[in-house]
């Protein structure tokens, strides 16, 4: 027992495809800990299992084995409506290509997931409300009614990042947040991640791009579905801003 | 997600493909307005065919002449005779009046006018109370002018119409054959009773139909045959009753079996019944039909909804990265399905109304709006969404929000 509690913390993940003689192990014993207010990479190339820790991460599937603890709370043994109100309650999700709902305004993408919020009653003003706070905080504040076929691609990750925040998770899973976008709106966004950051959000994200890693705290480098290695990039997220700006 | 929410993303969702949602709304609209239709169109041949009964004039039993083969090739007229009448007038309890009726064609003249195979009606002086004919003007025959034969007629309005046109009739002569007749009235428009045109037909005094205008050398031996009669009957007697003291007199009148009857007893009833079985036949078959193209509406709504499941794969796996348990996915395609087919169902009950409405305007055929048929079209509309709906729904809450998010 650490005197900080860990947001993300798991125990010799394992996860299997397929039965029998023809299985597959995607993970082979992960055991990570990523603490409150940290920023995360973790790289690796294709097959590594990175994708398929992220979705675990993610409480998207669950694993074969192991165990994986969230905010304090189990959740390995979790079934599909109770892992939906765990993404729904304690995790931002970004995503390679935005995912926006087409056709539908900035700030009814940002609200999304209030719509699910079982706890609470639905939508109302209030989510409104946070929705625009969400916006002016990603530097969309005056594209609230913009429908996503209106926005630039980098515009359209921040829209997706807004909604990503709008219900205080506790971590923010990217999954190769620029991956779509060209440097510049690149760059623009993994500032922004930065920004989060620095105002304590959680950042996990999966990214094969070495030098978008090196924006991180910490890289944790998946091989064959295990943890190879862990790297300490040592730069201060700030000092990686003003260098991307010049 | 609330109920009502899940209906604002359908409503949503609708509107964002406008033509796509008409369309799939089409096969529901068709069939509502189909069974709103088809309802009002039996229901108006039933109110129709209602009034021609009850104008058919009331507690009427008929006995008509069954005609027999007489010979090979032959047909004889059977053997109801005149003097049948009086013997049923007499001899049964509860008949209040008799009436009959024997036809014949003939040409008839008037001036320069000529109308040719013109139905002559020989009747006895009853025949307008028992029938439901009104005198437009001038009078009827008294029994005693049928029993002298006299020489005069009454025509039917059509009748009257085609000889003199717009000149009174009443005073006129007519020639039937060779046989110079007086009209001594006109009846009113009565239009057609079933398949009888009581308009364009002649009435003459029975006796005279028997003297000039049936041809018959046994009738001195044999009495004047006659094709129908009519036995009016106290409201309050046993019909059934009636009809068996009838039976059993004509049989026995006759010398017949009562296997080999040489006439044939029917009610009122016999003919609405007969009717009726016709007409609910009419309204299950167009009711089938209706049915069917509501249910293909509904495959057209399931065929849409799989497509946009399809197509809205990514949406799906977004909304359940975010926190949509299976049970809202199902809402929301649930939620679009019934929306499209209510919006159906209500478009489907403007164009089935109005439908019916105007093809009654426009058509021979009348139509009486059901409002059942509208509750019972709108409500099966909307089973038929959430029936229809449900299997794309429950396929779109089952996907795998991984598998979902990577669809391209």
């Amino acid at each position: 027992m650490t005197a900080n509690r860990a947001i993300i913390e798991t125990h010799d993940l394992t996860k299997v495809y397929g039965m029998g003689d023809v299985s597959v192990a995607a993970l082979d014993g992960v055991s990570i800990r990523i603490d409150p207010g940290e920023f995360v990479a973790i790289m690796g190339p294709s097959g590594s299992g990175k994708s398929t820790l992220l979705h675990i991460l993610g409480c998207l599937s669950q694993a074969s084995s192991g165990q994986y603890v969230l905010d304090g709370e189990d959740v390995s043994h979790l079934d599909n409506v109770q892992l939906a109100a765990v993404r729904n309650k304690k995790l931002g999700f970004i995503f390679q290509s935005y995912n926006l709902l087409a056709r539908t305004s900035a700030l009814r993408n940002v609200t999304l997931p209030l719509l699910y919020d079982h706890n609470h009653h639905g939508m109302s003003e209030a989510s409104d409300v946070k929705a625009r706070q969400m916006l002016e905080l990603v530097g969309l504040g005056d594209r609230a009614h913009h429908q996503p076929h209106e926005l630039s691609g980098g515009q359209q990750q921040r829209v997706a990042i807004a909604r990503a925040l709008i219900n205080d998770p506790v971590v923010v899973i990217a999954d190769e947040p620029t991956g779509n976008l060209d440097s510049r709106s690149g760059l623009e966004i993994m500032n922004l991640l930065h920004e989060l950051h620095n105002r304590g959000t959680t950042i996990v994200m999966v990214t094969h791009d070495p030098g978008i890693a090196t924006h991180t705290q910490r890289t944790i480098h998946l091989m064959d579905g295990k943890v190879a290695d862990v790297v300490h990039n040592g730069k201060h997220p700030v000092a990686a801003r003003s260098g991307g700006a010049g | 997600m609330s109920a009502s929410e899940a209906m604002r993303i359908a409503c949503e969702a609708i509107l964002k493909n406008k033509v796509r949602s008409f369309l799939t709304m089409l096969g529901v609209i068709i069939g509502v307005a189909a069974v709103i239709i088809m309802v009002a169109i039996s229901a108006g041949t039933e109110a129709t065919i209602q009034e021609q009964i009850t104008s058919l004039g009331s507690n009427l039993i008929f006995v008509q002449a069954a005609f027999t083969r007489a010979g090979p090739g032959q047909a004889q007229q059977g053997g109801l005779v005149y003097d049948d009448a009086a013997a049923i007038q007499q001899g049964v309890d509860g008949v209040t009046s008799v009436v009959v009726e024997q036809q014949s064609t003939e040409n008839i003249k008037a001036g320069d006018v000529t109308l040719e195979d013109v139905e002559l009606l020989g009747t006895t002086s009853e025949f307008p109370s028992v029938r439901d004919m009104e005198i437009a003007s001038g009078r009827y025959f008294t029994d005693e002018e049928i029993e002298r034969k006299g020489k005069l007629a009454v025509l039917g309005s059509s009748a009257a119409e085609s000889l003199f046109g717009t000149e009174s009739a009443v005073g006129q002569y007519i020639t039937a054959g060779t046989t110079k007749l007086a009209v001594i009235g006109v009846f009113k428009e009565r239009g057609l009773v079933g398949n009888t045109d009581f308009d364009s037909r002649v009435y003459l005094p029975i006796k005279l139909v028997f003297q000039k205008f049936t041809f018959n050398p046994f009738a001195r031996f044999m009495g004047d045959r006659i094709r129908m009669i009519y036995v009016e009957v106290d409201p309050e007697a046993d019909q059934q009753k009636i009809i068996q003291q009838i039976e059993l007199l004509l049989v026995k009148r006759h010398d017949v079996t009562v296997d080999s009857e040489d006439f044939t007893i029917t009610t009122q009833q016999d003919i609405i019944s007969t009717r009726e079985s016709t007409t609910s036949a009419f309204r299950s078959l167009l009711g089938w039909v209706a049915g069917v193209s509501l249910i293909v509406g509904g495959i057209g709504i399931m065929n849409i909804m799989l497509v946009s499941v399809t197509e809205r794969t990514r949406e799906i796996g977004l909304r359940q990265a975010v926190g949509a348990t299976p049970a809202d996915i199902r809402l929301q395609f649930l939620a679009e399905a019934l929306l499209l087919s209510v919006i159906g169902g209500l478009l489907g009950m403007l164009v089935g109304v109005g439908g019916a409405y105007i093809f009654g305007a426009v058509s021979d055929m009348r139509t009486v709006i059901q409002p059942a048929s509208i509750l019972l079209a709108f409500g099966s509309a909307a089973l038929v969404g959430a029936f229809f709906g449900y299997y794309p729904a429950s396929q779109a809450s089952q996907l795998d929000p991984i598998e979902a998010l990577r669809y391209e």
